[in-house]
């Protein structure tokens, strides 16, 4: 069983399903769907095998497969995951289904009259785009290999840009052309931001090639040599050469995590694309970002991430406090959302930079349980946009009087999103605020204010939107979850309340990975009774730090 | 690369021959390696047979035999390249034939295969004859009735009432395949410019043959030929400032005298020889004229009108095989008879591949016709390629030979969509009217959104591999702006490739937009060996990246 490709086979059932499901024909729309949810819930037993067999004590790159492939570009097909890149496969694979059921109706085809052709297959073209985007999400975080990382990173926008274009909320409040047209305008400016991103991460890329076949005689894109070299001492980048290099990697993943100020696509991305493909961009794609800047910009460049550091923290910083005071502005629900998730990801970014276990340990649980939070909340919103066909805020009010399951999991979703204590993203944002204030102390207070600012703007949504008098209308009219709904929503909010009670299984298989990624950045963290220190040993006190058991 | 073994060396070194100092029984055959010819020598058979049969056959037959017959010669003569590579011909029995005049190695025989290719798919899409709507009884092609008639006028009218057609489309195609062929394996100054206008007037004629819009295809036509006629003087005149520098037109010639290795004996000639004014003003007119085919700025004025007017089979094979002889020519004239003037031309290259790529982007983002888009897509590809060129090392070689290889098909399956769409005044090119194509035939957007997307040169296409090549010996040859800037172009012009998707899957289809004709098994072969090649190269390119890597290397 041991050469059973695993990861491949993870990222190869939901390609076949995409095909499978584009393939259907047009008449059979619900075959298509089911057919989808089915690749999808395979791809998620598989994703729980590979969590299985990820040993937590074992070798740093897990299940690992290597085949060469383009060796005149010195790529080679490697696929490997540490802990982290198994509990955010797990993740993907975790949520997709709920993508699914949740978009279960998004794609119909609009009735009356219709010129379109024959092949014209709307629904089968949703729910493939959806697993295609699964399949290219899984490889992104097994590569080992960073061309071949770079290669679906890039590929993944295709996808990813006819979800947000082709396919938007049947009622927008502009009107059905200045919403198609608002649509197109956000999926081009999602794909333009992440393409100019990825082309300078392809000049970075190209860059490390020449380094490295400078150096080590062939040109290599495999992580596990460059490390390997890096540490031997036979690859040494000059400062500049790395910062060059480091840079052009951070921005193309600061652009897709996404970091201010290069954020500005995901509130529209967000706001125009259907609440499940929202969950798809912010809790699943945009984590290759946060993932990426953890194992390859730390990985490959630990000299420039080093330098890079006080720049990085602000911008964290800035995003955390910027995100959360536009979240409080905002008058569009989805956009809200959007917003608020950009103070997130200002959290993860800061975990990723704060360079000590627990930060980054919390990092990585923050990723796992922002995406759960999320797709709670933004979800629940969906369904609730959906009922009643406006994205504003102003247009609710008293809907826990008619619908009361939906108030209530939309009120979970969002004080897991706040971090409340007992559900799970308290203890990754904890860990984040501990890591961050044992190095950097003031940014840790600073960034302490954005829970503040997410209390005040999730909780007058839920204020503004489901209490208060009944007077409008149409909210009266407003029907209660569905079956399919709940049946996508409540094992969300069972996740959250699980894994903020016992978050051990996270923490456990994460924390090996988090020291691995702190010694190839030589990085220590700081002991409690001494000023901090810079350089030691890197693996001197491995067990004392594990960042899941200080809650 | 100085590991070519030169096996046979015919040219005369030193003495310049001159007819009215031989005398008689000095004149004698020169030996001629048929064998090593054969590719162009069956290409430009055929074409001579192709116009005995326009002579001979009646007009009901011709279509179908010059079809045959011209398909025929092309798969022959790529058999030929093949067994010339496999015979080793495009490494270790690498030589120079004709009298010096020719190349036969490895950059020369990869070209001629891809020419060749494009050739093959080029006469597919030639052929088809399900487009246009029949006119009284017989199937027509996209070439007029009668070319010779007055547009409007009265002869137009009766040819096409009695349906004719214009078959000799045929074997000017091949002439022009044949120049082509002849145009990077040119190792000899005049053989350079021979080739250049064996492929260039029938370029010049195809492009006026257009059935619908004539008068935009003989404008096109005649802009681009007197465009040409301009470049090929520059080249010319060039030509002679080189043969006044080094007393011979040879590439090799050139080249010892450039390294200082040989001076001339010619006495006429001894004042000239060696100086340097002479050697940098006819490289840079030389240089021009080749530039001016690849479509280079600044001598790119004519692509975007000739590409929109010719009539699109043509200018699919236009843009791709010109490409593909016209750096092969560029190539082999900077790697063989100028490296040792590195220092002068890289900067000049530097340049123009810098402008090309920008220019190219910018400019194609303002326009409105889905041709001319494409003409200046291909621009800012020459820019791309000149990347490659500037690198000058083996790598440099390989990478645009791949890049030329990706680049053709690509263009070609997307000049093939494009004759697809159509509405009542023939094709529908203005990009208004590709508004929700992919409502309609969801397929054919998603073929031409590959292609774009290749172009744009988005991961798993074989734009990307190709693009990825060719920075990568830029980078290495230590021409990293250069990768910078191409990497900055491609953003740019990633912009105006999506405006074509986003308008053709995210608009509303118009009322009276244009219909997808349902085109033969020929068009749709072409198209589907351009999806072919485009993905296959993209996901495993390694078998055409080695197939090009051992062709980078030039024989002396």
């Amino acid at each position: 069983m041991s050469t059973f490709p695993l990861l491949t086979t993870t990222a190869v059932v939901p390609a076949v399903g995409a095909i499978a499901t584009a393939a259907t024909p047009a008449a059979k729309r619900t075959a298509a769907k089911w057919l989808a949810l089915l690749f999808s819930l395979a791809t998620l037993v598989l994703a729980a095998v590979v969590l299985a067999r990820f040993d937590p004590g074992g070798g740093r790159y897990q299940l690992t497969e290597s085949h060469s492939w383009i060796a005149d570009f010195g790529v080679r097909y490697e696929l490997g995951v540490d802990g982290i890149g198994a509990v955010l496969i797990a993740l993907t694979a975790l949520l997709v289904p709920f993508v699914i059921g949740a978009g279960w109706h998004d794609a119909e085809p609009a009735e009356g009259a219709q010129e379109t052709g024959r092949r014209w297959r709307p629904t089968q073209g949703f729910f493939a785009l959806i697993l295609a985007v699964e399949a290219m999400v899984v490889i992104s975080f097994a590569a080992t290999d960073v061309f071949l990382f770079y290669l679906f990173f890039e590929a993944m926008l295709i996808p990813m840009y006819f979800l947000i274009g082709g396919f938007g909320d049947r009622a927008h409040a502009a009107g059905e052309d200045e919403g198609a047209k608002q649509r197109s305008y956000a999926a081009v400016k999602f794909l333009l931001y992440n393409l100019a991103g990825g082309l300078l991460m392809l000049a970075a890329l190209i860059g490390l090639y020449v380094v490295s076949a400078d150096q080590l005689g062939e040109g290599t894109f495999s992580l596990q040599q460059l490390t390997q070299a890096r540490a031997d001492g036979e690859l040494t980048m000059a400062t500049n050469t790395e910062r060059l290099l480091f840079l052009g990697f951070f921005v193309a993943f600061a652009i897709k995590a996404p970091l201010w100020p290069l954020h500005t696509w995901l509130p529209n991305a967000m706001g125009e694309a259907t609440a499940p493909v929202a969950v798809l961009i912010t809790a699943v794609v945009d984590k290759v970002g946060t993932f990426a800047m953890l194992r390859f910009c730390l990985g490959l460049f630990p000299g420039a991430s080093e330098w890079a550091t006080p720049v990085v923290l602000v911008l964290a910083l800035v995003s955390i406090l910027y995100g959360a005071l536009l979240a409080v502005g905002q008058r569009d629900i989805k956009r809200l959302i959007a917003y608020a998730s950009i103070s997130h990801f200002g959290f993860i970014i800061l975990g990723v930079f704060a360079m000590t276990s627990q930060g980054q340990g919390g990092a990585t649980l923050y990723m796992v349980f922002h995406g759960i939070s999320t797709a709670a909340l933004m979800l629940v919103a969906g369904f609730l946009i959906s009922r009643r066909g406006s994205r504003l805020i102003a247009d609710y009010g008293g809907v826990q009087k008619v619908a009361p399951v939906l108030a209530g999991t939309f009120l979970v979703g969002g004080l897991a999103t706040l971090s409340l204590p007992g559900l799970a993203p308290f203890v990754s944002e904890f860990l984040v605020l501990v890591g961050t204030f044992s190095r950097y102390p003031a940014a840790g207070i600073v960034a302490t204010a954005g829970i503040i600012l997410a209390a005040l703007y999730v909780l007058l949504l839920y204020q503004r939107t489901m209490t208060g008098p009944l007077v409008k209308a149409e909210v009266k009219a407003i029907p209660d979850l569905k079956v399919r709904e709940l049946a996508v929503v409540a094992p969300l909010i069972a996740l959250l309340i699980v894994l903020g009670v016992y978050p051990k299984p996270l923490t456990s298989v994460v924390n090996p990975a988090v020291e691995h990624s702190l010694s190839d950045v030589q990085k220590n963290d700081p002991r409690p009774d001494h000023p901090v220190a810079e350089h030691g040993g890197a693996s001197t006190d491995k067990t004392d730090h594990r960042g899941g058991e200080h809650e | 690369m100085s590991a070519v073994a030169i096996t046979s060396m015919h040219a005369p070194s030193g003495a310049v021959p001159n007819l009215w100092t031989l005398s008689a029984e000095k004149l004698e055959a020169p030996s001629i390696e048929y064998g090593k010819l054969s590719p162009v020598l069956i290409v430009l058979g055929v074409a001579a047979l192709g116009v005995l049969l326009e002579a001979f056959l009646p007009r009901k037959a011709r279509y179908t035999a010059q079809v045959f017959v011209s398909a025929l010669g092309l798969v022959a003569a790529f058999a030929a390249v093949i067994a010339l590579a496999a015979g080793g011909a495009a490494g270790t029995k690498a030589q120079l034939v004709g009298v010096g005049a020719l190349a036969v190695d490895g950059p020369t025989l990869f070209m001629q295969g891809v020419i060749l290719l494009t050739g093959v798919v080029a006469v597919l899409v030639f052929a088809e004859r399900k487009l246009e709507p029949a006119a009284h009884g017989s199937r027509v092609d996209s070439f007029a009735a009668q070319p010779a008639s007055v547009p409007g006028g009265e002869g137009e009218k009766e040819a096409t009432k009695a349906g004719w057609t214009t078959t000799e489309v045929f074997p000017l195609l091949l002439f022009a395949i044949g120049g082509m062929l002849l145009f990077p394996a040119a190792n000899d100054l005049l053989l350079l410019f021979i080739a250049l206008e064996v492929f260039s007037l029938p370029l010049y004629l195809l492009c006026a043959l257009a059935r619908r819009r004539r008068l935009l295809s003989q404008e096109a036509a005649v802009k681009y030929f007197l465009l040409g006629a301009f470049s090929s003087a520059f080249l010319l005149f060039g030509i002679a400032l080189l043969y006044g520098y080094a007393g011979t037109v040879t590439y090799s010639g050139i080249a010892r005298v450039v390294s200082g290795a040989d001076a001339t004996t010619d006495p006429v000639l001894a004042q000239t020889t060696g100086n340097d004014a002479l050697l940098l003003i006819g490289g840079a007119l030389v240089l021009m004229g080749l530039l001016f085919k690849v479509g280079a700025v600044p001598f790119h004025m004519w692509t975007p009108d000739v590409y929109q007017g010719a009539p699109t089979p043509v200018t699919g094979f236009m843009a791709a095989a010109t490409k593909v002889a016209a750096f092969g020519a560029l190539l082999r004239l900077l790697y063989v008879v100028l490296p040792g003037l590195a220092w002068d031309w890289r900067p000049v290259l530097w340049g123009v591949a810098i402008v090309t790529m920008v220019a190219g982007a910018i400019v194609a983002i303002t326009q409105t016709d889905i041709k001319r888009l494409l003409a200046y897509s291909s621009i800012a590809h020459a820019g791309f390629l000149l990347a490659g060129v500037v690198a000058l090392s083996e790598e440099g070689v390989s990478s645009v030979l791949f890049y030329l290889g990706a680049y053709s098909f690509v263009t070609l399956g997307a000049f093939a969509v494009v004759t697809l769409v159509r509405d009542a005044g023939g094709e529908a090119t203005h990009l208004s009217k590709w508004a929700g194509l992919g409502r309609r035939s969801p397929l054919l957007a998603a073929v031409f959104a590959l292609f774009l997307l290749a172009f744009a040169g988005i991961p798993l296409t074989s734009g990307f591999s190709g693009k990825f090549a060719v920075f990568k010996a830029a980078a290495e040859s230590g021409a990293g702006a250069l990768v910078v800037v191409g990497v900055a172009s491609s953003a740019i012009a990633a912009f105006f490739y999506l405006r074509v998707i986003v308008l053709m899957f995210f608009s509303e289809p118009k009322a009276d937009g244009p219909s997808v004709a349902v085109p033969s098994v020929l068009t749709s072969t072409a198209i589907a060996v351009g999806v072919a090649v485009t993905v296959v190269l993209g996901v495993a390119p390694q078998y055409f990246l080695d197939l090009a890597g051992s062709a980078g290397v030039f024989v002396r």
